[in-house]
């Protein structure tokens, strides 16, 4: 028992994390209709901030997260505007390729400035364990498990409430008519490429409290993840994205613990697969119907 | 009136250059030219082997653009195809070593390969049948990961399999001199099958079902059979390819077949346009030779290589530099050239080559 309520629990931290890089994924793609293959070495940037900020010049870790979270959102939004902006009108596969083409470019820009080595993210909160019945929680997993939280609501609110908000949901239903509107559709798409990026930021900084270590190659692993976990929820779903990440994360870490560290990643995806077999369009996708 | 007199009295140029025999016809002749430069060792070791690897490539990219470009589907589990028919053929050549001399034994590997892989390519088309788009890419991309698992945790005694440490395939392996041969066929072959298949029956329907799956269905294309049917012979190339490519390694890990490679044959594709054979070989050859020329910028090769990808992207959305790169179409300059000389001979009016032709099946012409 004590077991599987750790297994649980470590599932969701990682959960948590998937599922907040999976947000930057469907909201980017409900809105601007692409697949952003890059945003998992976005998460790689954000992890290297904070060493540099943190471990190297030695700011506070609110500061070190701040800036990260800076730098992320500034680089998402500079990658929508040099390189996908350009080819709002190509098609998908075009589009796809320059996403594939820039996250081959952060990953050599970070194994130039950084080297191949692994450096370790340094420890930045000091939160103590919970013990609760024999059942110890780390400090930092309570965090990621508060802040997620606190995330995800935010977003929902965000999005569902504010003026910016309504304008996303707009684009995201029918680009022309939020034009007509008075929406600005490239606004729009900055923010998204914004918000979305700046979550990865937040989750690069869970993920290096977690794993420690940080290669050029660190995001691509959890962003593929991620992107799955995004279709498995029904991509452009956020509610999807959240209960995707989750359920991933803890199919993940249950498999691992009852079955084998070895096959966890057929596992994950052989659920994913079946998943999709018979709901075609993820579990919170919208399923579209075919008109002839 | 002059025109069709010749027609009937002489070999007929044009209806004989179509734009998939001058491909065919301009890889034969590279073949050649590579073909002099091995063996009379001019090329050097790097550069040979070089070749082998492009060759499987190209058969990679050709084979994945019948998924992409004739069926529209997204696929993101080309290397796990590959890995499979690897896997299969090489474990099997290894424990015939001893038994077949080679040029029996490759090929007969290369067939059991493919079917390998032909296999795996029914059970992954199965979900294509119900999902579509992205859908089906992250299916195509989960599929490729659990081969992937499942070949790391092969481990079975008397066989070359070691798990995740790989393949033993030392015995098996040749030098480019010796595969050379063996690449050509591959290549010849598959490119013969993908122009035949594309304008056969067959590839109509599959078009068909490309363009408006409905309406396909409507006019009694059974669209389960050709989905399935893609899967199978896309993935049989890639399992053939993936044998000849084992032959020139000493040990393969399994772990190299991932969603990167099939990425990377993806960019390939989608490079050198969808659906266009000619052009996947093009891009097949420039984008495998690129990191091979960036070797002086040692460090800064995958980043140059990077810029480069999102550079070409880019551009190929450029109208002038569209009409620019139209210039260099080996195909529309057969054409062009076979129209003079036919105008020449015959006085015939220009109109009666299909202008479009030219410039839409140019070889180097994205669609």
């Amino acid at each position: 028992m004590i077991q599987f309520v750790q297994a649980l629990i470590s599932g969701l931290t990682l959960g948590s994390i998937y599922a907040l890089i999976a947000l930057g994924y469907t909201m980017v793609y409900g809105i601007a209709k692409m697949l952003n293959f890059a945003h998992g070495d976005i998460i790689m940037i954000g992890a290297y901030s904070v060493i540099v900020t943190a471990a190297t010049v030695g700011m506070p870790p609110v500061f070190a997260v701040l800036i990260s979270i800076l730098v992320c959102a500034v680089l998402g939004v500079t990658i929508e505007f040099l390189a996908y902006r350009p080819l709002r009108q190509s098609p998908p596969l075009t589009v796809l390729i320059t996403a594939i083409g820039v996250s081959y470019l952060l990953q050599n820009v970070a194994l130039l400035i950084f080297g191949s080595e692994q450096m370790s993210t340094p420890m930045m909160f000091d939160i103590p364990d919970l013990t609760i019945g024999g059942i110890t929680v780390d400090g930092i997993t309570l965090l990621t498990l508060g802040v997620t939280a606190v995330i995800m609501i935010a977003l929902t609110l965000f999005i569902n409430k504010t003026k910016v908000g309504k304008a996303m949901r707009a684009v995201s239903e029918d680009k022309e008519a939020a034009e007509l509107m008075g929406i600005s559709v490239n606004k729009t798409i900055t923010i998204t490429f914004a918000i979305g990026s700046a979550l990865a930021a937040v989750a690069s900084i869970f993920f290096g409290a977690t794993y420690v270590y940080i290669k050029p190659t660190t995001g691509s692993m959890p962003g593929i993840k991620a992107f799955t976990a995004a279709v498995f929820g029904g991509i452009g779903s956020i509610p999807g994205a959240m209960l995707g990440g989750i359920l991933l994360g803890v199919i993940e870490k249950l498999s691992m613990t009852y079955i084998s560290t070895l096959w966890s990643d057929a596992i994950v995806f052989g659920v994913l697969v079946l998943v999709l077999v018979v709901k075609p369009s993820g579990l919170l996708g919208k399923a579209q119907r075919e008109k002839v | 009136m002059a025109m069709k007199e010749n027609v009937k009295k002489s070999f007929n140029a044009k209806a004989f250059f179509t734009t998939d025999v001058i491909t065919l016809l301009a890889v034969v002749v590279l073949y050649i030219v590579i073909a002099v430069l091995v063996y009379t060792g001019s090329a050097s070791r790097q550069i040979s082997n070089m070749l082998i690897s492009i060759s499987c490539y190209i058969v990679l990219a050709v084979s994945l653009n019948l998924v992409v470009g004739l069926l529209g589907e997204l696929s993101l589990g080309h290397a796990g195809f590959m890995s499979v028919g690897l896997f299969t053929g090489c474990t099997i050549a290894v424990l015939l070593t001893d038994k077949l001399p080679m040029a029996v034994s490759l090929p007969l590997c290369m067939i059991i390969g493919g079917l390998a892989a032909a296999l795996v390519g029914l059970i992954v088309g199965l979900p294509a049948l119900r999902l579509k788009g992205d859908y089906l890419a992250i299916v195509t991309l989960a599929c490729g990961e659990i081969i992937k698992n499942i070949i790391t945790n092969l481990d079975i005694d008397g066989t070359p399999l070691n798990g995740a440490l790989g393949l033993d395939s030392s015995s098996i392996r040749h030098s480019a001199t010796d595969l050379l041969p063996f690449a050509v066929v591959l290549v010849l072959l598959t490119m013969i099958v993908m122009m035949n298949f594309k304008k056969s029956k067959h590839g109509r329907a599959i078009m068909a079902v490309r363009d408006n799956r409905i309406a396909a269905e409507a006019t009694g294309i059974n669209v389960t059979y050709y989905k399935l049917l893609v899967f199978v012979v896309a993935a049989f190339f890639a399992g053939a390819a993936g044998v000849l490519y084992g032959h020139t390694l000493p040990n393969i890990k399994p772990a190299t077949f991932d969603y990167n490679m099939s990425i990377e044959i993806l960019v390939i594709v989608v490079l050198g346009g969808m659906g266009n054979i000619g052009g996947s070989i093009i891009a097949a050859i420039i984008l495998r030779a690129l990191p091979e020329a960036l070797r002086d910028f040692s460090d800064y090769r995958m980043l140059v290589y990077s810029i480069l990808l999102i550079g070409i992207m880019l551009l190929n959305e450029n109208k002038a530099f569209k009409a620019w790169k139209s210039q260099f179409s080996l195909v529309g300059w057969v054409k062009k050239l076979l129209k003079k000389k036919q105008t020449a001979e015959t006085d015939a009016p220009a109109e009666d080559i299909p202008a479009v032709d030219a410039s839409a099946d140019g070889k180097e012409e994205t669609k």
